[in-house]
């Protein structure tokens, strides 16, 4: 699988971002760019800012300090045009489970004004994509978590977006699943020219997947560069022990620490 | 701007339709009112002189079903915060005073239909509506009802974070604002001190004004009901979607 399909074209400008909550510093001046079609990995320990970083990327909370502009726009003062820019899959799920695959698309193509005439070809064009064109009328709440998560990034791309925020969108998925997925991917940032910027646990999806990567800890922008640029750098040969011994921290263990959190999450969740 | 509002309607009414087990249990409370309360005081009311305590009691339990369904339907909100579908909402291009109105009259409609099942179940225990030419206006009114509480419950959801602070609004919000609303027992026969609580209860105008509609009797008149319950909902409604556009996820 060739890395990514990009242009020069800056599309992301993070400049000094900060968010503080009550005086605790998530996110700790940081500053990067992602160029049109990047593949961009984004990775970090539990809790080193990574979610918080996207959610205020995707105009979910506002930044204490910096400047943030996605395809042009800033996102503080043109949140409608930088929402129409991209789309997200959540670390958490986020369809509603009481409605249909069909429902659930239907219910983001109207949040997203796609021309009516559209709506129906482009729902089942995706619904395709991701394979789930016969499961189309079941509710969400029949799914697996493989299926949600197709669901989802069918659901983000129905408005054609320019961006993709993927949080977390393997965690807890088989190896079959995610092999699965990461080529609808791959064939979506090759069709569409998708600038994808993701987070993940599985740093062998990142390093195979990613035309670029950053690792934030604590808050702050701690490498950046290639898969390649970092393994140079720490002399290491895979990304994994990079990171390894960038953070002192084993992304392993954090993953399954991480996935029992999910799972009791969704053991709470109401039926 | 319809269309959003349209949508964010039908998925409140679908999830209610489709929860057929949320429907029977909410049916379960009023009718425990209207049998026990209703059979139980029903003969001591009658021998007070004050008539058939069920054609009082009726419009007092529609409303209370009218409240309870309202605020739940806002609180509602809560399940979609800790479960995640409210930032597909969030973070879609459109205002969230959209999101905000199609989510209470969502929450209103179900309330109204609630009210009709409830009605329902009260002619089935004995109430004889007074004329039966008012059940639209009826229904209006429970739409009023319906508006505030379900606005009540979304700004209430859109200040909590989790349910822990739910056993709270049931103790201090729902249950005193249905035992102090003329629900029961007739508010010009209580002692003043509590005439006057039930004055500042937005329910007391809810009830009254349904009493007035389907049994005829009248405690303030159809008017001041129905003017003070448009002014609360619509200072509620503001307040909600003033709070809705300080969430973040």
């Amino acid at each position: 699988m060739s890395k990514a399909n990009i242009n020069s074209h800056t599309i992301i400008k993070v400049q000094k971002l900060t968010k503080k909550f009550n005086g605790f510093t998530a996110v700790d001046d940081i500053s990067f760019t992602i160029n049109k079609g990047e593949v961009f990995a984004f990775l970090g320990p539990n809790g080193a800012g990574k979610t918080t970083t996207i959610k205020m990327l995707t105009t979910l909370l506002r930044p204490t300090k910096g400047k943030i502009s996605i395809n042009g726009f800033d996102v503080k003062h043109h949140q409608h045009q930088v929402r129409r820019s991209f789309g997200i899959v959540f670390q958490d799920f986020s369809l509603d489970e009481e409605l249909t695959a069909w429902e659930n698309m239907y219910f983001h193509a109207v949040l997203y004004k796609v021309p009516g005439n559209l709506v129906k070809k482009r729902i089942n064009n995706l619904l395709r994509l991701v394979s789930l064109s016969d499961r189309k009328n079941d509710f969400v709440k029949t799914f697996s978590g493989g299926m949600r998560r197709r669901l989802e990034i069918a659901r983000g791309l129905l408005h054609r977006p320019q961006i993709l925020f993927l949080d977390e969108p393997t965690l807890g998925l088989d190896a079959q699943t995610r092999n699965k997925l990461w080529s609808q991917i791959y064939k979506l940032n090759h069709k569409y020219q998708t600038t994808i910027f993701f987070t993940t646990h599985y740093l062998d999806e990142a390093e195979k997947m990613a035309s670029r990567v950053a690792i934030i800890d604590h808050g702050q922008i701690v490498a950046q560069g290639t898969a390649l640029e970092l393994k140079q750098l720490t002399k290491t040969n895979s990304l994994e022990d990079a990171y390894l011994k960038i953070t002192g921290k084993d992304i392993r263990q954090e993953s399954v620490d991480y996935m029992s959190k999910m799972r009791l999450r969704q053991s709470r969740r109401p039926r | 701007m319809i269309k959003i509002i349209y949508i964010m309607w039908l998925r409140q009414i679908k999830r209610y339709w489709r929860s057929k087990s949320r429907i029977i249990g909410s049916i379960g409370q009023p009718m425990l009112y209207l049998v026990a309360m209703g059979f139980g005081l029903g003969g001591i009311y009658q021998k007070a002189g004050g008539g058939n305590y069920i054609d009082f009691l009726a419009p007092g339990v529609i409303s209370q079903s009218i409240m309870f369904m309202a605020v739940f339907n806002g609180v509602d909100l809560i399940w979609d915060k800790q479960f995640g579908f409210l930032k597909e909402t969030l973070v879609a291009p459109v205002s969230r005073l959209e999101i905000v109105l199609g989510r209470v009259l969502g929450g209103a409609t179900i309330s109204v239909i609630q009210g009709i099942l409830v009605f329902l179940l009260t002619l089935v225990v004995g109430f004889k509506p007074e004329n039966l030419s008012y059940l639209l206006p009826s229904v209006g009114l429970m739409f009023l009802i319906g508006l505030f509480y379900a606005s009540l419950g979304t700004a209430i959801a859109s200040l909590m974070k989790d349910f822990h602070g739910f056993q709270l609004i049931m103790n201090f919000l729902i249950m005193p604002s249905y035992f102090l609303s003329g629900a029961l027992f007739p508010l010009d026969s209580a002692p003043p001190a509590l005439q006057t609580i039930a004055s500042f209860n937005p329910l007391t105008y809810g009830v009254s004004g349904l009493r007035q509609l389907m049994a005829g009797t009248v405690n303030y008149s159809l008017g001041i009901d129905i003017l003070i319950l448009i002014i609360l909902s619509s200072i509620t409604l503001s307040i909600t979607s003033y709070l809705f556009t300080k969430i973040e996820a």
